[in-house]
């Protein structure tokens, strides 16, 4: 545990996650790559990772459809897959 | 390959109302040739919120919509999964209790033309649609309204069309017509028994003196929230903005799609062919639309979009022959209700060229009746 | 609360174009507001979390931007326009309006995606979008990486990706060798340009960089497993971890376009002095033309100049920079081209449009875009035709279908809000 560490959320899970990086990153960097379902109920994660292609969202805070690799983590934020 | 002989007929637009028209009409053995500028589907249609609904604004509009409604229900049980058919009824919202109970007077000119409709009032209101602000007097529940997705079912009743030996030339640009002659753009003459013009708000071009103006519409269209909205929904004062030529106007219109989208409208203007957004109306129509249902705030907006209901002077369609020249015939001026009456509009257009007797009374739609010329919709 | 904001110049995008054009726009005490919807300025190029990863040149930008007095607001995006000079902006979730006198587009590129079997699984990103992770703190110690694309981004990536300890499997360039060597040949005239593709090379100099080369399908079940790679008329399958895949850049015009501003072959059209076809709108950078930093910056700083209203100065040396940019543009699209095999490696099951499950056997090449969309839901989703869009033109040869508003899916009330005029307080500086 670093310095420049804080606390999400995700799917209800306290996790550790770096200070400064993107939800996108957070989540990948703690081995989770699948972000969301597609229409046929198949995984997917990001593609683009600069906010184009929308296949990294996810609900955070509340707010569904996010993209995660626009958003920082922030100490507390809560962040949901649908699934 | 022999050299076909002309056609019978030469439908020219394959809208929906188009589409129709020409399938079924080779469905009766006539030969035809169906005609389109574009690709099936892309003009009106291909904007249209595709709400089958009973609208009774006169009697002759009900009995067109309730006629064309039901052979809708045969027609979604063949099409499809595409065609996205939803039977989700419409709910006309009732903001207090004269509308209510105006609403209420209603019931009775649906059943006379066999359509189902209840009163629900408010606490029934709020369990068949939990998402509304609360605060509405109740609402005419219309349980056999329906939507459906267009643009997919003119592709669909084509691909039928040319099953049934229609020539079918998309990409095909109508120049002028003729008696029993339609020009085309490249030159070539088309000779034909009849003709029948189904190009919504572009007839004009071909039929000069045809009244029907367009009546141009915004929708909005929000990402995927299933469950959210449960049924067609629409404010009793919709009709009012439907049916009146003033200014522009906005009404609450809200429809759930299959994809768990929500289209959200509507909007009147008489601006001409002006495509462009025109974003003060569309936050009027949004605004309005967030007052009946707060929760479509909380959405993700995808798209606006444009279209144009090709409008007539006394709301109802023009769906006949039109005197200018020998079996030339029209078939649009449906407004909002194109979709919705498009396989009843077909009916009339085959029974007229065939001489049969049609279901529907079509003296009210006689192309070249008498419009009113007083109310501000300038043709 | 009027949620409205006004300043005299608004620049939307914070990569080397817009820096250049906010600093040299700013001249002679002008108001300018930046716009960019990463937290950080530098846009996709000049990524970064700390400016100490920062080449020297971008660190002076961004300094230069910081002196001359340019308003930053981070985390920020247009989302739609009353008019070129009434913006309405998502500030961090707050919507408000803009309102500017001038406005300069450097809204960068985007990556384009071709589909192939597989590429939708978890694991396969693009390319700069692998390194934008990379460097926006994704740590692949050990991790298998291959890079399949064209085009000379893949150098600077596969570096990065070996700095950060991936192992770096392979680089596939489509392009043939031929080509490639004649592209490098003719860089032998920008030496600094060699010598810094030479560096990229030298940091992955163990992972093999093969030309007309390309991915022809991944495989895996909730994830990547394995690439197969056509090379030299043979396939083989690499086990990995990470895929790197896209196949050059394409300009960001969704704004452009929504503000009627003409775009041609996928580019903002602009004249002599960066102007659209919109009076007080103008544009900069990878947005009018893929073609590299030293001309983005060149056309950043002629638009500062000119939105500014610089009437007589002439900036000799960015005109001459971008001239050579120009050059330098033409050559790689020479070279890069994409060839026939990489436009056609969908089969009928592959995805074509993510947002909607559309596959390659749904579509007919001889229809348009429209026709796509309307009959097969194609562009219908949450990116609006931005990936699927560059990957019809690519495969089909079909035109673009025109953004509508609003841009980049923001929740509805707080829009709906900002077109009536009662939009949020905008924060101060962000």
């Amino acid at each position: 545990m670093s310095v420049g560490d804080l606390t999400i959320l995700v799917d209800d899970v306290p996790r550790r996650v770096p200070a400064g990086t993107t939800v996108a990153v957070a989540l990948l960097q703690l081995g989770i790559t699948e972000f969301r379902r597609d229409l046929s109920g198949r995984p997917r994660g990001p593609l683009c990772a600069m906010g184009s292609c929308f296949e990294c969202r996810v609900t955070i805070d509340g707010v569904a459809d996010v993209r995660a690799c626009l958003t920082v983590v922030q100490d507390g934020m809560r962040v949901e897959r649908v699934r | 390959m022999t050299v076909a002989s002309s056609p019978d007929v030469v439908v020219v637009g394959a809208g929906l109302v188009g589409a129709l028209t020409a399938l079924r009409l080779a469905e009766t053995g006539l030969l035809v040739t169906l005609i389109d500028a574009d690709f099936a589907g892309g003009g009106s249609t291909g904007a249209a919120m595709g709400h089958l609904v009973a609208m009774d604004d006169s009697p002759a509009q009900l009995a067109l919509c309730a006629d064309s409604r039901r052979r809708w229900h045969t027609l979604v049980e063949t099409l499809p999964d595409d065609a996205e058919h939803e039977a989700c009824g419409t709910l006309w919202l009732a903001a207090n209790d004269e509308e209510l109970t105006a609403a209420q007077a209603r019931i009775r000119g649906y059943a006379a033309q066999g359509v189902r409709a209840e009163l629900l009032d408010a606490r029934g209101l709020a369990a068949a649609e939990p998402s509304l602000a609360p605060g509405l007097a109740g609402a005419l529940l219309v349980p056999d309204d329906g939507v459906v997705y267009p643009p997919t079912i003119a592709r669909e009743l084509v691909r039928r069309a040319r099953q049934a030996g229609v020539d079918v030339r998309e990409g095909t640009e109508v120049a002028s017509l003729a008696a029993h002659e339609v020009q085309l753009a490249d030159g070539s003459r088309l000779a034909t028994g009849a003709i029948v013009v189904a190009t919504g708000v572009a007839a004009p071009r071909l039929i000069p003196g045809l009244p029907v103006v367009p009546r141009k519409g915004h929708l909005v269209i929000t990402d995927r929230r299933p469950g959210m909205v449960r049924h067609q929904l629409v404010e009793l004062g919709y009709l009012q903005s439907a049916h009146s030529f003033g200014a522009a106007s906005v009404a609450f219109n809200l429809q759930p799609r299959r994809t768990g989208q929500v289209l959200i409208g509507s909007s009147r203007e008489l601006v001409g062919l002006d495509a462009s957004i025109n974003r003060p109306l569309v936050a009027r129509m949004l605004d309005r639309a967030r007052r009946f249902m707060p929760a479509v705030g909380e959405m993700r907006a995808l798209r606006t979009w444009v279209g144009f209901r090709p409008a007539t002077a006394d709301k109802l369609p023009l769906i006949g022959r039109w005197p200018a020249l020998p079996d030339l015939w029209v078939a649009t001026g449906h407004e909002g209700l194109g979709i919705t009456m498009a396989p009843g509009t077909a009916e009339l257009i085959v029974a007229g060229l065939l001489g049969q007797s049609p279901a529907v009374d079509p003296a009210p739609f006689r192309p070249d009746r008498p419009m009113p010329t007083d109310t501000g919709l300038a043709a | 609360m009027s949620g409205h904001r006004r300043v005299d110049i608004v620049v939307v995008g914070a990569g080397p174009a817009g820096l250049a054009a906010a600093t040299t726009a700013a001249a002679g005490g002008r108001r300018v507001l930046v716009i960019d919807q990463a937290l950080r300025t530098g846009g996709q190029v000049w990524r970064h979390r700390s400016e100490a990863t920062l080449p020297k040149r971008a660190r002076e930008s961004m300094a230069r931007a910081q002196s001359a007095g340019v308003t930053f607001a981070l985390d920020a995006q247009v989302v739609d326009a009353n008019s070129p000079h009434e913006l309405i902006v998502d500030f961090r979730g707050r919507m408000a309006r803009v309102g500017t006198e001038a406005l300069i587009l450097a809204t960068g590129a985007k990556e384009r995606f071709l589909p192939f079997p597989g590429w939708t699984l978890p694991g396969v990103t693009g390319i700069g979008g692998l390194q934008a992770l990379v460097k926006s703190g994704l740590r692949l110690p050990g991790r298998r990486v291959v890079l399949a694309g064209t085009g000379p981004l893949l150098l600077p990536v596969a570096a990065t990706l070996a700095a950060s300890g991936a192992e770096v499997l392979l680089v596939a360039e489509q392009a043939g060798g031929a080509r490639v060597l004649r592209f490098a040949l003719s860089l032998l005239g920008s030496p600094h340009k060699l010598l810094e593709g030479l560096r990229y090379r030298s940091a992955f100099l163990s992972t093999p960089y093969r030309t007309a080369a390309w991915v022809t399908r991944a495989d895996g079940t909730s994830q990547l497993r394995t690439v197969t790679v056509h090379e030299r008329g043979e396939q083989r399958t690499i086990e990995c971890d990470w895929l790197g895949a896209a196949m050059g850049l394409v300009p960001n015009t969704e704004l452009a376009q929504l503000l009627g501003c003409a775009v041609r072959d996928g580019a903002i059209v602009v004249g002599e002095a960066q102007e659209t076809s919109v009076p007080g709108v103008w544009a900069a950078g990878e947005c009018t033309g893929v073609k590299g930093d030293d001309a983005s910056i060149a056309e950043g700083v002629i638009a500062g100049g000119a939105a500014g209203g610089e009437r007589h100065r002439v900036h000799r040396a960015a005109v001459r920079a971008r001239a050579s940019g120009r050059r330098f543009a033409k050559r790689m699209d020479e070279t890069f081209a994409l060839r026939p095999e990489v436009r056609a490696l969908a089969d009928a099951d592959t995805i074509v449009c993510r947002c909607e499950d559309v596959t390659r056997g749904q579509l007919d090449p001889a229809w348009s875009q429209r026709q796509a969309k309307l009959w097969a839901r194609l562009g219908m989703g949450a990116c609006q035709g931005a990936v699927c869009g560059p990957a019809c033109a690519a495969m089909f040869g079909w035109g673009d279908n025109a953004p509508r508003p609003p841009l980049q899916a923001p929740l509805l009330g707080p829009w709906g809000d900002a077109l009536s005029g009662e939009g949020q307080e905008p924060p101060r500086n962000s």
